[in-house]
């Protein structure tokens, strides 16, 4: 049963100013809808360069349900093609990441082609004179994805072959991304110690939203929070923690403190939490550090740095970015009730080991599917994916702090429990949502 | 139980009958919980992440949040069961002993279970009192895919 696929006003009715259906979580139709239109209509985070740091390294990765193949070239620079046979649609590569040498080989017929996708060569060549093959897609080799960006070394991809430019759809939230670099006295991340991966049986979107949640924190995290509190009991709040305390004990943050750290919404529903301060900003300062940060940026430029660690910024829909620690995670749906959730740290070139540390502990304590602090955020959304079922309230309710005029502006500076950052995704979701798919 | 292999039946039946403190109990001071994000093929902790890697202290964290009501993720409780292969010595010293137990572990929680497989290797130290845990490392199988969440103690 279609409802909504050529019904662009009943998709939009589902989210209104200050709530939204639960249609947007439970259906498997708007899902495949979005693998369409939001997710191959935007710019999608796809990898990070440092993944591919040799002439034929390759990473493979789906977005929007579309199997794609990120190469380095010999000349340096990174592509994104599709992982599909130009003959038979063979997927060239099946392994998560490797080098294929100077060639991609098919396994099925032994077509061969260039690492840019170009065609190489194919077996039995005399077969093919007098056909069709060069003149139709099959003998083009490999697909390209044409919209590619490295911003910084983060790959991002749009599929669809309009839209808007990269520039144009992130605007100023790219300045977590720059944040982030920045934090590296050399300007450079390399991705390390591997990636944590999660299953969560939820709607992607309970996820992203959960990302500028901050009044959950309190009654969702306390039995993590009050047993960190119990054991760091008798000790002054000057007293150095082992970086385990120094990273749990802020989520029981009173809401006083979350609503004063400040948020703000962008266009296209990007936003930064904690443009005052986070969870993240008390963590010891390490006065080497920051001097060869000086060195590189001069003083005040390095202070500013160094000085703003959100609590988490969205790239929407798909990346989440924590400056310190020096960590993302990067939201992958895998159907309307089941998302992959992954979290991946950086080492700064040129920082101390210490900082990488940092990222790997905060992961593996709030992002392992191991986590002492996760297991009740995953609780929750997967009871929520379950209670949205009940009948009787069809609405999931962004009341707080909702203000008419709100929808006026592109950015908004706002407290930091405004559902304002929420209602911003939502927003940024129906427009994606009713413009024609493109690709 | 002067055999370290029984000590390892002993320690997974602990986990199994939920007595998360007596378990506790037998780790040594310095001890740690290792799961490898990499699984067998990774060499140490530090620069590869880990599923888990934790202290006294951070186990400790972990055993009293289980006990606290608000602990969320725990209405309704999980239930583990480690089916465990016989363990061999891998390394044998006057107060030390490794072992390697290939197992099966299930964690069960209201209607869902999960199945995670691998190999526990033990590092034991004798105390006055008995075997004590210098490191239990779990190597899964398949530690490096996504995996659902595992609320208790492989
Ligand atoms: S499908 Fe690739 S060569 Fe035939
Ligand atoms: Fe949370």
């Amino acid at each position: 049963m279609t409802t909504y696929r050529n019904r662009p006003d009943l998709v939009a009715a589902l989210v209104r100013d200050d709530r939204v259906h639960r249609d947007l979580y439970l259906s498997d139709e708007l899902f495949a809808l979005e693998q369409e239109r939001l997710f191959a209509n935007t710019w999608v985070f796809l990898g990070h360069a440092s993944q591919v740091p040799e002439a034929g390294d390759f990473v493979t990765q789906e977005i929007a349900g579309r199997p794609l193949l990120m190469v380095r070239q010999p000349d340096g620079a990174v592509h994104v093609m599709y992982n599909r046979c130009a003959h038979k649609g063979t997927q060239l590569v099946t392994d998560e990441s490797g080098n294929t040498g100077r060639f991609f080989r098919c396994p099925y017929h032994a077509w061969t082609y260039k690492l840019d996708g170009a065609p190489l060569g194919l077996p039995l060549k005399n077969g093919y004179e007098g056909t069709q093959l060069k003149a139709c897609e099959s003998g083009q080799g490999l697909p390209v994805v044409k919209h590619v960006k490295v911003y910084r070394d983060f790959v991002f991809v749009r599929l669809a072959d309009t839209g808007p430019s990269f520039e144009d759809y992130f605007g100023e939230v790219l300045g977590a991304l720059d944040n982030m670099v920045d934090r590296s006295p050399e300007g450079k991340l390399t991705v390390g110690g591997g990636v944590l991966r999660n299953i969560v049986h939820c709607n992607w979107k309970m996820y992203l939203e959960n990302i500028n949640d901050t009044v959950h924190p309190m009654s969702t995290h306390e039995s993590a929070t009050k047993a960190a509190e119990a054991l760091w009991e008798g000790h002054a709040p000057t007293d150095p923690k082992p970086m385990a305390m120094e990273q749990i004990l802020p989520f029981g943050s009173g809401y006083e403190f979350f609503d004063k750290m400040g948020g703000r919404v962008f266009a296209n529903g990007h936003s930064v939490l904690g443009v005052n301060f986070s969870i993240h900003s008390n963590y010891a300062q390490l006065p080497e550090y920051e001097a060869a940060m000086q060195a590189a940026h001069g003083v005040e430029r390095a202070t500013d740095i160094l000085q703003r660690s959100p609590q988490n910024s969205v790239l929407y829909p798909s990346l989440s970015v924590k400056g310190s620690p020096q960590a993302i995670r990067v939201i992958r749906p895998l159907a309307a009730n089941r998302t992959l959730i992954e979290a991946w740290s950086f080492r700064a070139a040129g920082a101390p080991a210490l900082l990488f540390e940092r990222a790997m502990s905060y992961n593996r304590l709030v992002f392992s599917p191991m986590s002492v602090v996760a297991h009740d955020d995953v609780h929750l959304f997967e009871s929520i994916q379950q209670g949205l079922r009940a009948g009787g309230n069809e609405w999931i309710s962004l009341h707080r702090n909702h203000d008419p005029a709100e929808t006026q502006q592109a950015t908004v500076t706002t407290n930091g429990t405004n559902e304002l950052l929420m209602r911003n995704q939502f927003r940024a979701w129906a427009k994606a949502m009713t413009v024609e798919a493109a690709a | 139980m002067n055999d370290p292999r029984d000590f390892i039946a002993h320690e997974a039946g602990l986990l199994d009958e939920r007595r998360f403190d007596d378990w506790l109990a037998l780790f040594a001071d310095g001890g740690h919980y290792w799961v490898p994000l990499l699984g067998a093929a990774q060499a140490d902790p530090f620069s590869h992440n880990s599923l888990a890697y934790e202290d006294r202290l951070l186990l400790q964290l972990r055993v009293e949040r289980l006990k606290n009501p608000r602990a969320h993720s725990q209405h309704p409780a999980s239930h583990s069961q480690h089916v465990l292969q016989p363990s061999r010595i891998e390394e044998e010293a006057a107060d030390e002993v490794r072992l390697r137990t290939p197992f099966l572990y299930v964690e069960a929680r209201g209607d869902d279970q999960i199945l995670l497989s691998g190999t526990a290797r033990h590092h034991l130290i004798r105390t006055p009192t008995g075997w004590s845990i210098r490191e239990k490392r779990i190597d899964l199988l398949n530690a490096t895919r996504a995996l659902p969440a595992i609320q208790l103690f492989i």
